[in-house]
This record gives C-alpha cells, structure tokens and sequence, in this order.
C-alpha cells in the first residue's frame, strides 16, 4: 500500500518536473514548478526529513514560487513575456541538465559511503535537541552564516536595480486593493495567525522540527500579504530600522563567531555551556533578517515609474 | 473499529467531492463556473477528509489542528476565488 503511495509520488515528482521544462509558456512552468516543489516536499516527509519538507514547502515551492510570479508580472508589464519561447530543444541547457543528472547518479554509485560523526552522541553538547538545528547553528555553523550574508547579497543585487531618481520611493510596485474589499480583509485577518505560526516554528527548532529559515519564510509571507493588501504601507530603501532588520541576522552571528574566539575558543565553536541561549539569541536575530529580506526580495526595487502607472 | 470506518466512509466522500471538483474544473466552459466547482466542491471534500482523519486523532490538540487546518484552507479559497473572479471580471468587460 505504501509503494504504490511512493511509487504515485515518484511519477507525480517526474511529471511535474517534465512539464516544467518541457516547453510552453512561462506561466505555465511557473505554475508547474510551484506544484514540483509542493510534490517534494511530500517526497521528503515521506522520508521523514520533516525539516527539509518544511523548508522546501515554504521557501521551494512558496516563496520562489512567487518571486517567479512576480517576475512573470513585471515581464509581462514590459510587455517582454509576450514572445513564444524558441521551439525545439534547448539543447545546450538539456545536455548539462543529463550531464549533472549521470555525474551525481555515478557519484551516488561509485563514492565510498563517508563515514557519518555520531550526531546523536555530539547532541548534548550542541545546546539544542534537533539535531538539524544543531547542524545548522552549531557544527556547521559556517555554511549558515554564509547563506545569510548570500541573502543579504542578493538583497543588495536587486536594489541595485532601482534607477537613480526612484531610490528614495517606496520600494516594490504598487499593489491595488479595494478599500474594505476581501483581499484588505484576508490581510488583516491571516498576519495574527501568520505571526503566531512563524514565531512557534523558530522557537520549536531548537528542540523539534522548525527552524529559522522556515519560520522566517512563513513570517515573510504573513508581511507580503499584508503589503498586498495595503494593510501596511511599503518601506523605503533609507527607513533606518529596515537598514537594522536586514543586517542583524547575520551581524549577529559574526559577533557571537568572533566572541567565541576571543574567549579561548575557535571561531564560531560555541561553549556547550552557553550554546543553548547563544543559538536562541542567534536564531532570533536570523529570523528577523530572513523574514524582512525574502520578503524586499519579492517586491522589489523601489518602482514610481511602476507605481504610477 | 468503527472508528476506522467512518474514517474510510468520510475520506471516501471527500474524494468524491474532489473528483467531482476536478472534472467541473476541466469541464465548465468559463472562469466563473470553474471556480464554482473547484472551490465549493474541494471545500467540502477538504472537509470530509479533515472529519475521517478526526476519527483517527488521540489527542483533543490534534482535532484542534485539523479543524484550524481546513478552517485556513476555506478562508483561502474563499479569498481567491473572489480575487481570481474580479480579475476574470475586469478582463471580460475589458473585452466588450
């Protein structure tokens, strides 16, 4: 019962996957892409990796799913999505794309199977009891860090976007909604709710399944449906305490990595004493950066022209 | 027991609900009816679904979930079906 359940998944991950690429319009890979990702996310809780279903759910499928929405927006506004993509093949783009695919499956047969560190037996010391939290801020505290500082990176990439004279605009484009109309409603009424579900994610991560990452995105989303719905009015690029939101996270974790090695230890090793509230502090400051940058990066540079047409 | 046949009576239902939903969405021939049948139908089977896993809960907490669940999943539904038929509306008169 449940290999036909797995096997009805496989061919929904492959199906979805094809018809992404597989030609068409761009909305429609969109639209195929976003339910790609719903379908693995799926796949990996079906795996029982409920941390990585969570992250692929809300920032896979979710979050790049609008940020390619919106870009299919703009591009159509630009009266730029109107042209058919090139009939036939791509075939450049299908050779790397089966290349990549027989590298890693010659990878996955021919590389001896590495040697895993006990995580379970490291776990009291990391402060936290999931042991992918622990992965994350802990043990390999190095490639989260660096991820922030990716995010905070491509933030910049986009405003950098914005023409001269709209720099001091509000960012993003301007969203219609009709005063006491059901979207303004929805706005008001999903963020409480919203909030409360992304806050409980972060703090559960320390010890269950949640996480910065994910309760950031769902924080994220509560923001943008808020924007959307005019409920709040957008930020603009010089609002002082948005410049702090943006950078706190990864400051943040910079600080405590330098604190750690100025107290005897290597940078970035926490003292098992003080891992616990370390991370909290760390995951905390994380949060707040990754909610308020994922949700800059699906609005936007600051647009008047956008706006004012 | 019983439990476990109400829960296969009810997902069974939803289901039903669900194909029903999914063949007036390829079958009805403008916007306005295809969002009838994919909203009216799919809440109903959404919520005969959350009722059959009710049965399997063990805890009050897990009823409270499942029924906040299906209760977020109508207000969505609810808003986007409104959104994308304005959306629909405003083209159909930009047509005329």
């Amino acid at each position: 019962m449940s290999l036909a359940l797995d096997l009805a998944l496989c061919a929904l991950i492959l199906g979805a996957a094809l018809a992404t690429v597989a030609g068409g319009a761009v909305f429609r890979a969109v639209i195929f892409f976003i339910t790609y990702g719903l379908f693995l996310a799926i796949g990996w809780a079906r795996l029982g990796a409920f941390d990585v279903a969570l992250a692929e759910a809300a920032i896979g499928a979710g979050l790049t799913g609008v940020l390619l929405l919106a870009a299919h927006g703009r591009l159509r506004r630009m009266q730029a999505g109107d042209a058919p993509p090139p009939a036939g093949l791509n075939l450049p783009a299908a050779l790397a794309g089966a290349g990549m695919a027989l590298a890693l499956g010659w990878a996955w047969f021919a590389l001896p199977v590495p040697a895993t560190p006990d995580i379970a037996q490291a776990l009291p010391r990391s402060g936290v009891g999931n042991p992918v939290t622990a992965v994350l801020l802990n043990f390999r505290a190095w490639d989260t860090l660096l991820e922030s500082i990716v995010l905070l990176a491509a933030l910049l990439g986009v405003w950098m976007l914005a023409r001269n004279d709209d720099w001091n605009a509000p960012l993003g484009p301007r969203y219609h909604a009709l005063s006491g109309g059901v979207l303004v409603n929805f706005g008001r009424f999903l963020p409480p709710i919203g909030l409360c579900f992304g806050v409980y994610l972060v703090w559960a991560g320390a010890d269950y399944i949640g996480g910065a990452f994910q309760g950031g995105t769902v924080l994220a989303a509560v923001g943008l449906v808020a924007l959307m719905a005019n409920v709040v009015r957008p930020p603009r690029v010089s609002y002082a305490l948005l410049r702090v939101a943006v950078v706190v996270g990864p400051a943040v974790f910079l600080l405590a990595g330098l604190l750690a090695a100025g107290f005897g230890g290597a940078f970035l090793t926490l003292p098992p004493a003080l891992a616990k509230p370390v991370i909290l502090v760390i995951e905390a400051a994380l949060t707040i950066s990754i909610a308020v940058t994922l949700a800059l990066l699906v609005i936007g540079p600051p647009d008047d022209a956008g706006r004012s047409s | 027991m019983m439990a476990d046949v109400a829960t296969y009576v009810l997902t069974a239902l939803g289901l039903v609900f669900f194909v029903a939903g999914t063949v007036g969405l390829l079958r009805f021939p403008d916007t306005f009816s295809r969002l009838h049948a994919l909203t009216k139908a799919d809440n109903l089977g959404l919520g005969f679904i959350a009722l059959g896993v009710a049965f399997q809960a063990d805890t009050w907490a897990q009823l409270a979930m499942l029924a906040l669940i299906w209760a977020l999943a109508l207000l969505a539904a609810g808003t986007v079906a409104q959104l994308v038929a304005r959306a629909a509306l405003a083209q159909v008169q930009e047509g005329e």
